[in-house]
């Protein structure tokens, strides 16, 4: 057996927890050579898969692209498509782009965060909710735009976000 | 693929669509109005009226006015056309029926309203009238002729002496002669090299280039394959936000089929030219639009950006020769294949050529995109064609270039849109996003916003950026606290040319022109802020 066959067939076995959702990584990584110019690719297909990147499948990427785990940790925390903590169960994206910004995102933020107890950028405390901010969502048409649970909502005011959130939590 | 095939796939394609047309936008804007669940009800609704008719209901791209989606537009073979606006699924049998005359319930637009009466489709010619997930419509529309043109009747010089004479510059917000970047690149000596179409639309307040790529993505494609041709590329990247999964959907279905077709790929059109596009998707950086931090991005690493030169003409994508343009620019080249540099150079100014499409936004009635020829004024575009504000109240200011820009006083309205007026007044061309401000907008905390934005933004590579966008945010975040000194309002200009002058790249380069234009034209709102 030579030596990359070797690494190959450790790979291949998948995540020793058994996890399948590392297959789907493993699969991207295959399908760019593992090399490790393909990073973000696939960051991408492990966020989607996980959810979130944590340090052991930040550890297996670097470890199976042959990068260094601190350029990976360099890329992942760079980019702010990229969470290094779980998301909660729901989420509320508020756009605070330029429209929308001019057309009162920030006191949609502050009745969000008023009536769910959760400050941008965080999650509550029994995972149920994220609450987080965009930096321009391109909805500027529809401005001033939150996405709830991925679904863009446009037009949106205090009052409809408000019922909304209330919806979603109930 | 041949063009006696090509010619065959658009008249199929034409005759099938001979009879009336119910067109439903199905970007962004709309979707998130539930156009998808009105484009489903009018399909079903054309069947359950006449399972034979020739009624054909079409998801289609961008049809301009977000403001009052989701849009529908009908065709009637006799080309009149009505354009019904805010429809919900339920108004579907009410449209379906008003096809054998009388009137729908259901609001409609003025076709012949100043917003669209003012409009000239070069870029978005295509958008709201093909069908983006099926390249049967682009090619019916004359799609990839161009393409075949070039590749069987022209030689890459040709090409690029093409679009040199066209005097189309880049769309990006720079305003670069897009010939001479091709030039650069065409006469590399290498064995590689790329083409990339910047999709990074990472300007707040911008979303033209996400509706050309889910309106018309083959338009885009077909650009970038002339581009690869002229300049001796083989390989393409798309770059496009990961914010924006609907055109990276739209994209990646585009590519497949193109390839299917041999458009793309290996031997395109038979002849000797491979070209293959794969996306890279961005990861929310906005100083990835920056050329070298993009490839930075594509080649896996953090997306910091290097000094140039050299220029990723010369070095570019793991040192290889890379033409870099945008989203907006390579939808321009197919019609100026088509229709000729002269009738190209014929639109818009004389340093100005061609339209441009902007993303009107804010505090105006009408929202949505537009696409004028350069040399419009503002005051056309904003007034007449936008309705000015919604509530009668006074516009303040004209934002253009996002955090780049600057803000332009309703006393400048009559500036003409080109590269070099905006310039002049302080702002620039930008990308194309363009937002309303009314009297009720404090400039100073407009200011502020975009410099919270590029200090966050900040990649951290130059001292003068990361540190320099600090100072300025808190300077202008005492003004507007009310807490602001004289002495503060004169170090943040002085810092402002610091940074404007001292940094790597165009972020921080041109970071200071948010608070540079508003210092320059509403003084009177700095002096308000200051507390003696």
């Amino acid at each position: 057996m030579n030596a990359a066959g070797n690494a190959r067939t450790a790979e291949a076995e998948g995540h020793p927890s058994g996890d399948s959702r590392f297959r789907i990584v493993e699969a991207t990584m295959k399908r760019h050579q593992y090399r490790s110019d393909a990073l973000i690719e696939v960051l991408h297909t492990a966020q989607e898969a996980f959810g979130y990147l944590d340090m052991d499948l930040l550890l297996y990427i670097a470890h199976s692209l042959k990068a260094a785990p601190s350029r990976v940790f360099g890329v992942a925390t760079f980019y702010r498509f990229f969470t290094l903590k779980p998301q909660g169960e729901h989420t509320c994206v508020v756009c605070t782009g330029t429209a929308c910004y001019v057309k009162g995102a920030m006191g949609i933020l502050a009745a969000v965060e008023e009536e769910t107890g959760v400050s941008a950028g965080s999650t509550s405390a029994d995972n149920r909710l994220s609450v987080l901010t965009a930096r321009c969502l391109g909805s500027c048409g529809i401005a001033p735009a939150v996405v709830f649970d991925g679904t863009v909502a446009g037009d949106q005011s205090v009052d409809t976000v408000v019922e909304k959130m209330k919806g979603l939590l109930a | 693929m041949n063009l006696p095939a090509l010619h065959e796939m658009a008249t199929g394609e034409r005759r099938a669509n001979g009879g009336t047309h119910i067109h439903t936008c199905v970007a962004s804007g709309c979707l998130s109005s539930n156009s998808q669940a009105v484009h489903d009800s009018l399909t079903a609704a054309a069947v359950d009226a006449d399972p034979n008719s020739d009624v054909r209901a079409c998801a289609v791209g961008c049809l301009r006015l977000c403001s009052e989606g989701p849009l529908v537009s009908v065709t009637q073979p006799d080309g009149e056309a009505t354009l019904y606006r805010n429809v919900a699924p339920e108004h579907a049998a009410s449209i379906v029926g008003a096809l054998n005359g009388g009137d729908a319930e259901v609001d409609t637009v003025d076709p012949d309203h100043p917003f669209f009466a003012g409009q000239e489709g070069i870029v978005l010619e295509n958008s709201g009238k093909v069908e983006p997930e099926r390249i049967e419509s682009y090619v019916a529309a004359g799609g990839y002729e161009s393409l075949y043109h070039v590749v069987h009747e022209m030689t890459p010089n040709e090409v690029v002496d093409e679009v040199t004479r066209s005097g189309l510059r880049g769309r990006g917000g720079a305003g670069f002669p897009t010939g001479v970047k091709w030039a650069t690149v065409a006469k590399q000596e290498a064995a590689q090299k790329y083409v990339v179409c910047n999709a990074d639309e990472g300007d707040p307040g911008a979303f033209m280039d996400r509706s050309v790529l889910e309106s018309d993505p083959h338009r885009v494609l077909e650009g970038m394959a002339i581009s690869a041709y002229a300049v001796g590329a083989t390989q393409g990247y798309v770059y496009v936000r990961g914010e924006y999964p609907l055109a990276i959907k739209r994209l990646t279905r585009a590519i497949r089929q193109a390839r299917r077709l041999g458009v793309l790929g290996t031997q395109v059109f038979e002849s000797f030219f491979d070209f293959r596009i794969d996306i890279r998707v961005g990861a929310g950086a906005f100083v990835c639009g920056e050329e070298t931090a993009l490839i930075a991005s594509i080649e896996g690493q953090r997306g910091t950006p290097r000094p140039r030169p050299p220029f990723p003409a010369e070095s570019g994508i793991w040192g290889s020769p890379t033409l870099i343009n945008n989203v907006e620019t390579f939808a321009n080249i197919v019609p100026i294949v088509r229709e000729g540099t002269d009738w190209f150079a014929s639109i818009g100014t004389e340093k100005s050529k061609g339209t441009k499409v902007f993303a009107l936004a804010g505090k105006v009635r009408h929202t949505g995109l537009i696409e004028v020829p350069m040399g419009t004024t503002l005051q056309e575009i904003v007034i007449d064609m936008a309705g000015g504000t919604p509530d009668e109240r006074q516009v303040k200011a004209v934002q253009t270039g996002g955090p780049s820009g600057g803000c332009i006083p309703a006393s400048a309205l009559d500036t003409p849109v080109d590269y070099e007026s905006l310039a002049e007044i302080g702002s620039i061309m930008g990308s194309g996003g363009m937002i309303v401000m009314d009297d009720q907008d404090s400039m100073i905390d407009v200011a502020r916003f975009f410099m919270e934005f590029c200090m966050e933004e900040s990649c951290g590579k130059c001292a003068p950026c990361r540190i320099g966008t600090v100072q300025l945010h808190r300077l202008l975040a005492k003004l507007t606290s009310g807490n602001g000194t004289a002495a503060d309002v004169a170090a943040l200009e002085h810092l402002s040319d610091v940074v404007r002058h001292t940094s790597l790249c165009g972020l921080g380069q041109t970071a200071p022109n948010p608070v540079l234009s508003t210092l320059r034209h509403f003084p009177e709102e700095y002096e308000a802020a200051i507390t003696k």
